[in-house]
């Protein structure tokens, strides 16, 4: 068997499986963006669907909180991921179960969390009890709406607690393969700590956990589940838009429906080629 | 040697607790409210305890046990699949370099950065036509569009590390390429698999909108049951649910944590796109 035969037959039956139902679904959902859809009897083609999305101000209103929730969630993921890695480099007693509990959420279903975001931040929730409890107020009514928000600020905390150890652990064995060596030689030369982290360590790290924070992005960009039973009816993220329209009992809706789904195939596709293109131009330079 | 510098000091304690708090507090609650009958506001503790949802859950009638069954034999069956498929194509990934790898491989990542909502709402129309809609079937069908991909680059980053050397001095001794397989290939592999397939099951597991889109709401899973609940705010029924949800989760974190801690073999081929 030559290599290029035995290549061949272990990547096929992932590869036709895939072409099957990953191009399958993107071609069809092209087709009925553009009105194109023989199944029901429209026999079409044209654009109007992605006219009316960018003319729709439900949409850009959508696209607009999706963007704030993602770039937030995903921004302040790296941020906390590496502090709570920094800290968890030292050694403490209990480290081994502290450890344990850090990295709890990466296995723990999102629907989990969601639901026990609920339980603690609505305004019945325990976080208001305590706050009751601690006269800091004087009815329910009170405390902060945290839950269907205007800022998705729940949203954001379940997209924090599941992926801030994800990327964390990534950060941490970045700085276990780097050592303490680097570190304690721009010390010896006189850094101060906040130099030797700004100028050592953050330029090995972030190269190092680009890729996951573009999976965060896009997982928070795409989710569905999370939003819908932490977000607000109106504005609602850009997927919870697109099943609306989807299960809109008008089949009018279909190809505005799809015109949404490919919007966001295609945004965060683009997002994808950016990043591969800064990361070619950026090992061309060294 | 322990140098002051490795130690922890109060701003590192302070983030200790910080984490504990915020991992774990979330999740209290959720293990009191399925025994609870009320427990109004302001209380910290419910007023009266009660074995309702618990007693609802063991009725036939509710759906739970259909729904669990459900969910169970869609999951295994996935990761089967996904093994089966993902790890030769993790194999050529990670031990071969060949003209057009990285095409290969973006395209096989694709599948699991696109957000699955997109393929799937394009999906459906084919799955009609071809019957695949409101069946079981097709709702492993379409799990596999985040579970292949995963399984086939948490195997390709195993196989790099992976010494061929092995293998040809099995076969050099007479070894057929299957005798080589099981008893060379596959002792050397097998944590990696393990871990694959415990990720996998649980995206299948957790998979709520793939299955509501395909399934159209005929094919009960654990979550499609968990998200009315959650819509209808019975938070002794939600909760007592959600436990019976995170089980899976905890048993293979135990199983797992120590391919986890340091070197992150399940996500390490990610850091390839």
């Amino acid at each position: 068997m030559t290599k290029r035969t035995t290549i061949t037959l272990l990547l096929f039956p992932t590869m036709a499986v895939l072409v099957f139902l990953f191009f399958g679904g993107i071609a069809m959902g092209l087709m009925q963006s553009f009105s194109f859809m023989p199944l029901i009897g429209l026999n079409n083609f044209n654009f109007d669907a992605y006219r009316n999305l960018f003319s729709d101000s439900e949409f850009l209103l959508s696209l607009g909180l999706t963007l704030w929730i993602s770039i937030s969630s995903t921004i302040l993921t790296v941020v906390f991921a590496i502090i709570t890695a920094l800290a968890f480099r030292k050694t403490f007693p209990g480290k081994r179960l502290t450890n344990f509990i850090y990295q709890f959420p990466i296995t723990i279903p999102h629907i989990v969390i969601t639901i026990g975001t609920m339980l603690i931040f609505s305004q019945s929730g325990i976080v208001a009890r305590f706050a009751y409890k601690a006269g800091l107020i004087s009815d329910q009514s009170q405390f902060p709406i945290l839950i269907s928000d205007t800022l998705g600020l729940g949203i954001i905390y379940v997209y924090l607690w599941k992926q801030i150890p994800f990327v964390g652990v990534l950060v941490l064995s970045i700085l276990q393969s780097l050592g303490n060596n680097f570190e304690e030689l721009a010390r010896s030369l006189g850094a101060n700590k906040w130099q030797a982290f700004r100028h050592v360590l953050l330029p090995t790290i972030i190269p190092g956990i680009l890729p996951a924070s573009i999976i965060c992005f896009s997982f928070t960009f795409g989710s569905y589940e999370v939003p819908f039973l932490l977000g607000k009816p109106y504005p609602a993220v850009i997927s919870v838009l697109a099943m609306r329209l989807y299960q809109d009992v008008d089949l009018n809706a279909r190809p505005q429906a799809m015109a949404t789904a490919v919007f966001m195939a295609a945004f965060i596709s683009v997002l994808v080629v950016l990043y591969k293109k800064l990361l070619n131009s950026m090992s061309g330079r060294r | 040697m322990e140098s002051e510098e490795h130690r922890a000091n109060p701003l590192h304690w302070v983030i200790y607790l910080g984490v504990v708090v915020s991992v774990v507090g979330p999740l209290v609650p959720q293990f009191v409210w399925p025994f609870v009958k009320s427990w109004f506001f302001p209380d910290l503790v419910p007023s009266a305890w009660s074995m309702r949802a618990w007693q609802y859950i063991g009725n036939p009638n509710s759906q739970v046990l259909e729904a669990v069954g459900n969910s169970l034999l869609i999951a295994v069956i996935v990761t089967c699949i996904s093994v089966l498929l993902g790890v030769p194509a993790g194999k050529a990934l990670g031990m071969y370099r060949f003209r057009g790898k990285g095409l290969v491989e973006l395209f096989i990542l694709a599948p699991s950065i696109i957000p699955g909502l997109a393929v799937t709402m394009g999906i459906h129309v084919i799955f009609i036509r071809l019957g695949l809609s409101d069946t079981l079937m097709g709702v492993v069908l379409v799990h596999l569009i985040p579970t292949i991909p995963y399984m086939t680059i948490s195997m390709s980053g195993i196989f790099a590390n992976y010494d061929p050397d092995f293998e040809e001095q099995a076969k050099s001794l007479g070894a057929s390429t299957f005798k080589t397989f099981f008893i060379i290939t596959l002792p050397a592999i097998f944590p990696g698999i393990i871990t694959g397939a415990m990720f996998a099951f649980l995206i299948s597991w957790g998979q709520y909108l793939l299955t509501v889109l395909i399934g159209g709401g005929r094919i009960i899973t654990l979550p499609l049951l968990l998200f009315s609940f959650a819509g209808s705010r019975d938070n002794a029924f939600m909760s007592a649910l959600s436990v019976i949800f995170l089980l899976p989760a905890i048993l293979i974190l135990f199983f797992t944590s120590k391919f986890l801690s340091g070197k992150s073999s399940g996500m390490g081929g990610f850091g390839n796109i």
